[in-house]
């Protein structure tokens, strides 16, 4: 059989374009920003007809595919976990408002916060919103995953979250592809109100969502993802959840005697958890994430079988799992033949040599050193690097968007002048709605905007911000005296210092815009240039 | 048969290329496979590492279990010994002895060597002056490659293939190039034997 290599979100790429994909939405954000690269990248979707976008955020993402969907067509929308917070309010109500064509939403999780603010666990907003989600197990499983989840999403009318983490996201290996399904026609929902969530609308359209989770279930429980695998060791049962199936049997390589339960579909497959539950002694819950699973089978009073996992500290409260975590939790032995020398030094990620944000902040660090330290509120994105030496530029870094929303309050509270510092996209991306909060209370901060022309973080995507910053600070009502732009260079540094520090001491809001392409993009940009 | 390769290296040095090389190599064989990657923040300069599994049986985790890789690459003298906590006790150490200096502390670089050449079976080599001496210091990562490529448990042949398939776009010059580099690293490694 052909096998092509794909990385796990590829894969969940691949496979929505082969399921009938007619659109994908998304903002980028580690580990799920490969999903939609790829399908950017397809021929296969370009000469489908494909929509492929990066869009100014997660909601509107979100938002794009309930519009996809109502005009019949299945849409795809991923983003990184702490994206479907920023979607929430989209995501809750398109469980009310059911489907037409299907929707599936894929988030990425990043337990041990390799490339994030926190390690949020998906499959809570999956069942917070009480509807179907997929925790595909391997790369395999994430390519077959899509098929079904576009299928299932409109045979009960529900959207379908796909939860992954960064070891799958990111992991590659050989993929079977199947059978490629058509694109659904256009056409609009049979209910002509089923978009219409006024309360009376949406009370009967809710008690069809509650009336639909025994289906759901019975999805989990006959669809084959979930397994109730029998062994003879009944001392013990493991219940493993997506890819902690993996560090399971990694630690079995001749096979494994206990009962295995393994989870890849929720809502939780009840009979066959009862099964397993009444057959063994005593519990292993293993999860790639928050205990989830595990709480729910201990209960608040913990009166059944003796539960271990994340809980007990049979395996750790936070962070990832990997197959010597999982071995430590069974019992197992390590086999630890080496120790790190002591001579190994940490190497953070630094800004790139020659990066615009290092001349930003240069000059920006010496303005401050006149006001006097801890009033500069941050944002994500390559420029939060100057958190850490040698800059140490900044003060915070919390949700997209914050840096100019924490300056207002910190300002209001007294802390004048209070400057945020936030990227283009990310000013595009959250920024926008706290700037006219500025405006409208007239606050005394300073915003700089680093327009780098790029998405720099997640690896150079196209930003909603390029060619729009002025306009749109201008149009959202800040002085354009007091909307300046520099170019952060070397040469430049006095100058820029002296415009710095003339809108800092202006009394309302004024923006600063250092101008520079970021210089990874720049690179690729020409040598792309010199191959035509 | 079943190999176990961590890949370390500094973000930006491109030890996806060799990766991709190895797993390309590996899945025209008709070989199972697995390999990790590190996307993300840590590619801005940060210590990235790979987790390379082949195997002719199905394989589960996308990570190696410690002290259970058969061979640990480093592009990098430092963060080859980043990752020894993985290295199997018979494992093979290789790595390019030339630093790559991103921060203001990099240790004395004599005492990196020093520890590296505590392990029983260790490869250390000047990728970058081989590569140079090929004419290009962009082959230096194919250079460190090649001196793996007799513990890896494929071809050379393998690994030719799998260089025309990656870079054949690119031009036949690329390709010998890279094909020359692979062969002068195996050469190299042919000194530690
Ligand atoms: C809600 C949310 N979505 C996405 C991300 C991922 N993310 C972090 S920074 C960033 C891009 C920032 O781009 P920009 O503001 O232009 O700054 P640059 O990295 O280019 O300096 C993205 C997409 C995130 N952390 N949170
Ligand atoms: S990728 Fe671009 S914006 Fe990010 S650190 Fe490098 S040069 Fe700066």
């Amino acid at each position: 059989m052909q096998k092509i290599v794909l990385l796990g979100d590829e894969a969940i790429a691949q496979g929505a374009v082969d399921a009938g994909l007619s659109a994908v939405y998304a903002y980028p954000g580690t580990p799920s920003t490969e999903i939609t690269e790829y399908i950017l990248r397809s021929k296969e979707a370009k000469n489908g007809g494909i929509v492929a976008s990066w869009t100014t955020n997660e909601k509107t993402s979100m938002e794009m595919a309930i519009g996809t969907s109502y005009a019949g067509k299945r849409a795809l929308v991923t983003m990184k976990h702490v994206g479907l917070n920023v979607a929430a309010d989209a995501f809750m109500n398109a469980a009310i408002t059911g489907v037409n064509g299907g929707i599936v939403i894929v988030s990425a999780d990043d337990p041990s916060m390799h490339s994030s603010q926190n390690e949020q666990d998906s499959r809570y907003y999956g069942k917070f919103a009480q509807i179907p989600i997929l925790e595909p197990v391997n790369q395999q499983d994430a390519y077959d995953m899509m098929s079904y989840a576009f299928e299932m999403s409109e045979r009960l009318n529900v959207p379908v979250l796909i939860r992954i983490t960064t070891r799958l996201a990111h992991s590659r290996a050989g993929i079977v592809l199947g059978e490629k399904t058509p694109q659904n026609e256009l056409k609009l929902p049979k209910n002509s109100r089923q978009f219409v969530l006024l309360p009376g609308i949406a009370r009967v359209q809710y008690k069809s969502l509650l009336a639909n989770q025994p289906l759901f279930e019975k999805e989990s429980e006959e669809k084959g993802y979930n397994m109730l695998l029998d062994g003879k060791d009944k001392s013990l049962g493991v219940i493993t959840t997506g890819i902690a199936y993996n560090y399971l049997m990694e630690n079995f390589p001749e096979g494994i005697d206990f009962p295995v339960l393994k989870i890849a579909q929720y809502p939780m497959p009840l009979k066959m958890l009862r099964e397993f539950y009444d057959s063994v002694d005593e519990i292993l819950v293993c999860e790639d994430g928050y205990p989830l699973v595990e709480e729910q089978l201990k209960g608040y009073l913990d009166l059944g079988k003796t539960v271990h996992g994340r809980l007990d500290g049979a395996l750790p409260r936070d962070g990832e799992l990997n197959p010597n975590i999982v071995a430590k939790a069974l019992g197992h032995e390590i086999v630890e033949q080496y120790e790190t020398p002591g001579v190994v030094t940490q190497r953070p990620p630094a800004l790139c040599a020659g990066c615009p944000h290092t001349d930003s902040y240069t000059a920006l660090n010496v303005v401050m050193e006149y006001y006097g330290e801890g009033r500069v509120f941050s944002d994500i994105g390559c420029y939060t690097l100057a958190a850490l030496e040698p800059l140490e530029s900044i003060n915070s870094c919390v949700d997209m968007g914050a840096s100019i929303t924490m300056a207002k309050g910190a300002a209001e509270a007294g802390l004048v002048p209070s400057v945020a510092v936030i990227g283009d996209s990310t000013f595009t991306h959250s920024g926008l709605t706290g700037l006219l909060d500025c405006v409208n209370a007239k606050a005394p901060v300073t915003v700089l905007i680093l327009d780098n022309g790029t998405t720099g973080m997640t690896g150079g995507q196209t930003s909603q911000a390029t060619g729009k910053i002025e306009d749109i600070c201008i149009g959202l009502g800040v002085d354009k005296d007091h909307v300046r732009v520099i170019n952060p260079i070397k040469k430049n540094h006095e100058e820029n210092i002296k415009v710095m520090q003339e809108e800092m001491e202006y009394n309302g809001v004024s923006v600063v815009i250092p101008r520079r392409e970021c210089i990874i993009t720049l690179g690729a940009r020409i040598r792309a240039s010199k191959k035509k | 048969m079943q190999k176990d390769i961590v890949l370390g290296g500094v973000g930006g040095q491109g030890i996806l290329t060799i990766a991709a090389t190895i797993g390309t190599a590996a899945v025209n064989k008709g070989l199972y496979l697995k390999q990790s990657e590190v996307h993300g923040m840590s590619q801005r300069g940060g210590d990235v590492m790979s987790n390379l599994r082949l195997s002719s049986e199905e394989i589960f985790s996308d990570l190696i279990p410690q002290g259970k890789a058969d061979i640990v690459i480093g592009v990098e003298p430092m963060e080859a010994l980043r990752h020894v906590k993985m290295l199997a006790k018979d494992g093979w150490l290789i790595t390019n002895s030339i630093p790559f200096k991103n921060i203001p502390n990099y240790p004395e670089i004599d005492g990196v060597i020093e520890e590296l050449k505590r392990f029983p079976k260790h490869v250390i080599l000047n990728a970058d002056q081989i590569a140079k001496d090929l004419g290009s210091l962009k082959a230096a990562n194919m250079v460190i490659l090649g001196a793996a490529i007799p513990f890896i448990g494929l071809e050379l042949s393998d690994f030719e293939g799998a260089l025309k398939m990656i870079f054949g776009k690119k031009g036949d010059d690329i390709v010998n190039l890279n094909i020359n580099a692979l062969k002068a690293g195996m050469k190299e490694a042919e000194k530690f034997l």
